[in-house]
């Protein structure tokens, strides 16, 4: 087990992304930034935060279960559904960004684009991740990514965030060290 | 558990498992499309042996809602009015691949003996059977109760509801004292002794025969239908004397605390046991049922048909 990122890390990842998307968008006025379950929501909230912090202007923040659009549904025991949370101007013709913890398979991301479509229909969605760790398996790319972090298919990427995990860091776990 | 056949089968936390299911459901049911692929490719098949209109509708709207492929399908006019045996009906479905047989029945035990005996593999669902159980309405009611009175999380445990009427012959009230007490709620059946069951003292819920003196306790109080079509014997001697001694109206209605909500499992006997004025009036969460109906049985279809089963066959745990 190897850390792949500290607190500290983390910190400064979320920040430059906070800029990047204000750079992008310019500015947070059209910006909504939806989190997904559990841990995309912390770390929308911490961008939200940062993001308010440099515009001195709130911006729209909510969450997005995608639970009821995966497509491994029929393969697992069912999982709980946590509250999806849309903000009061909802995300029509809004630029919504889209915020999970670790891109992988990418097959959340295409769960969360079906999600959003019945919610209404966004100007642009854009993708950010605290950590790519590769091995993608459908056509979806983050806009906006906390760092790259090669791994092996089988290695385990485990992110831990004060909010629930009681510390904030990324480590890298072996093959079948669960 | 793989089938819901009655609320006895539920633990607490499956119980509130499905509860706050249902209340996510009910965002999807609020919002501008109300339409999940969470089933797309199931097919569930309503299997009604006995009248039904507002449980089948719910089911096939919950369905729909989850995108499954919904087949309805009435004893009336199916080869059941030419003899057919449950057996062989539920082996049909079974040869149609479907993955949940949805299944109201004049018998009381047909889904527990379509679940059991290996007729088919699909998942089956008790929406009503006999004078036993009717799991789904159950939910409903509590869901219902608990986002008036609970303001829609955690148990029912501090409340207070009457169940009022043909207590004999009704598996709603069955299956909601199961679960009202399950969830922590004190009960209190209210009917004249001739509709009460033989055994009701080892339910659990106290048993009273008098309206007017348990309405202001209440926090909710649940009207049952005098069910006429199982009125085979004088269990009260008018309908007259009935909704006088038990029929909900303006003047009790004036007994309730502020807060109490009036519910019942419809259809209503307007009249009979509740009079238009309360069944409209602002307390009535009657209609509001309906759609909370909906909303749970997304819950119990999604936490049953969607998933895989456990190592233990279990698939909701």
């Amino acid at each position: 087990m190897s850390i792949a990122l500290s607190a500290v890390d983390i910190s400064r990842a979320l920040t430059r992304i906070s800029h990047e998307i204000l750079e992008r968008n310019s500015g947070s006025e059209s910006i909504v930034l939806m989190g997904i379950p559990t841990r995309g929501a912390f770390l929308s909230q911490r961008l939200s935060i940062m993001i308010e912090s440099i515009e001195k202007s709130p911006v729209s923040v909510g969450t997005l279960d995608i639970t009821l659009h995966r497509d491994d549904l029929r393969l697992h025991p069912i999982r709980a559904l946590v509250p999806t949370l849309v903000p009061k101007g909802g995300i029509e013709g809004k630029n919504v960004i889209l915020v999970d913890d670790v891109l992988f398979s990418g097959r959340t991301i295409r769960a969360a684009l079906d999600a959003l479509g019945e919610m209404g229909r966004p100007k642009s969605v854009q993708l950010a991740v605290l950590v790519d760790r590769g091995h993608r398996q459908l056509p979806i790319r983050a806009d906006y990514v906390g760092k790259n972090l090669p791994t092996s298919r089988g290695e385990i990427v485990k992110v831990r965030l004060g909010e629930i995990d009681g510390a904030d860091e990324v480590l890298l776990e072996p093959e079948g060290n669960q | 558990m793989r089938h819901l056949l009655s609320a006895s089968d539920l633990t607490y936390s499956e119980a509130l498992k499905i509860l706050d299911t249902a209340a996510q459901m009910a965002r999807v049911s609020e919002g501008p499309v109300k339409k999940l692929p969470t089933l797309r490719g199931r097919t569930i098949v309503n299997l009604f042996f006995e009248d039904s209109t507002r449980t089948r509708i719910s089911f096939e709207a919950a369905a729909k809602r989850l995108s499954a492929d919904v087949i309805n399908f009435s004893a009336k006019g199916s080869s059941v009015s030419k003899g057919e045996s449950l057996k062989d009906t539920a082996q049909t479905l079974q040869a149609m691949g479907a993955d949940a047989i949805i299944i109201r029945h004049d018998s009381s035990g047909a889904p527990q003996r379509l679940a059991d005996s290996g007729w088919t593999s699909s998942v089956v669902i008790n929406a009503g059977d006999g004078t036993h159980e009717h799991p789904t309405q159950a939910l409903l009611d509590a869901f219902t109760i608990r986002k008036h009175l609970k303001v829609g999380v955690g148990d029912l445990s501090g409340l207070t509801i009457a169940i009022v009427g043909d207590i004999l012959h009704s598996r709603v009230a069955r299956s909601n004292v199961t679960l009202l007490s399950l969830l922590g709620a004190q009960v209190i059946l209210v009917a004249p002794p001739t509709l009460l069951p033989l055994g009701v003292e080892s339910w659990p819920a106290q048993i009273s025969f008098e309206l007017d003196s348990v309405l202001p306790y209440v926090d909710a109080v649940m009207m049952l239908r005098v069910q006429q079509e199982r009125m085979n014997d004088f269990f009260f001697p008018t309908a007259r004397e009935y909704s006088h001694y038990f029929g909900l109206n303006a003047d009790r209605l004036a007994l309730l605390k502020p807060s109490a909500i009036i519910m019942h499992p419809g259809p209503m006997n307007r009249g009979l046991e509740i009079t238009a004025a309360c069944a409209d009036s602002a307390r009535s969460v009657i209609v509001e049922q309906v759609a909370n109906g909906v909303s749970v049985r997304m819950a119990v279809l999604y936490l049953l048909v969607a998933g895989a089963p456990d190592e233990n066959g279990e698939s909701l745990a």
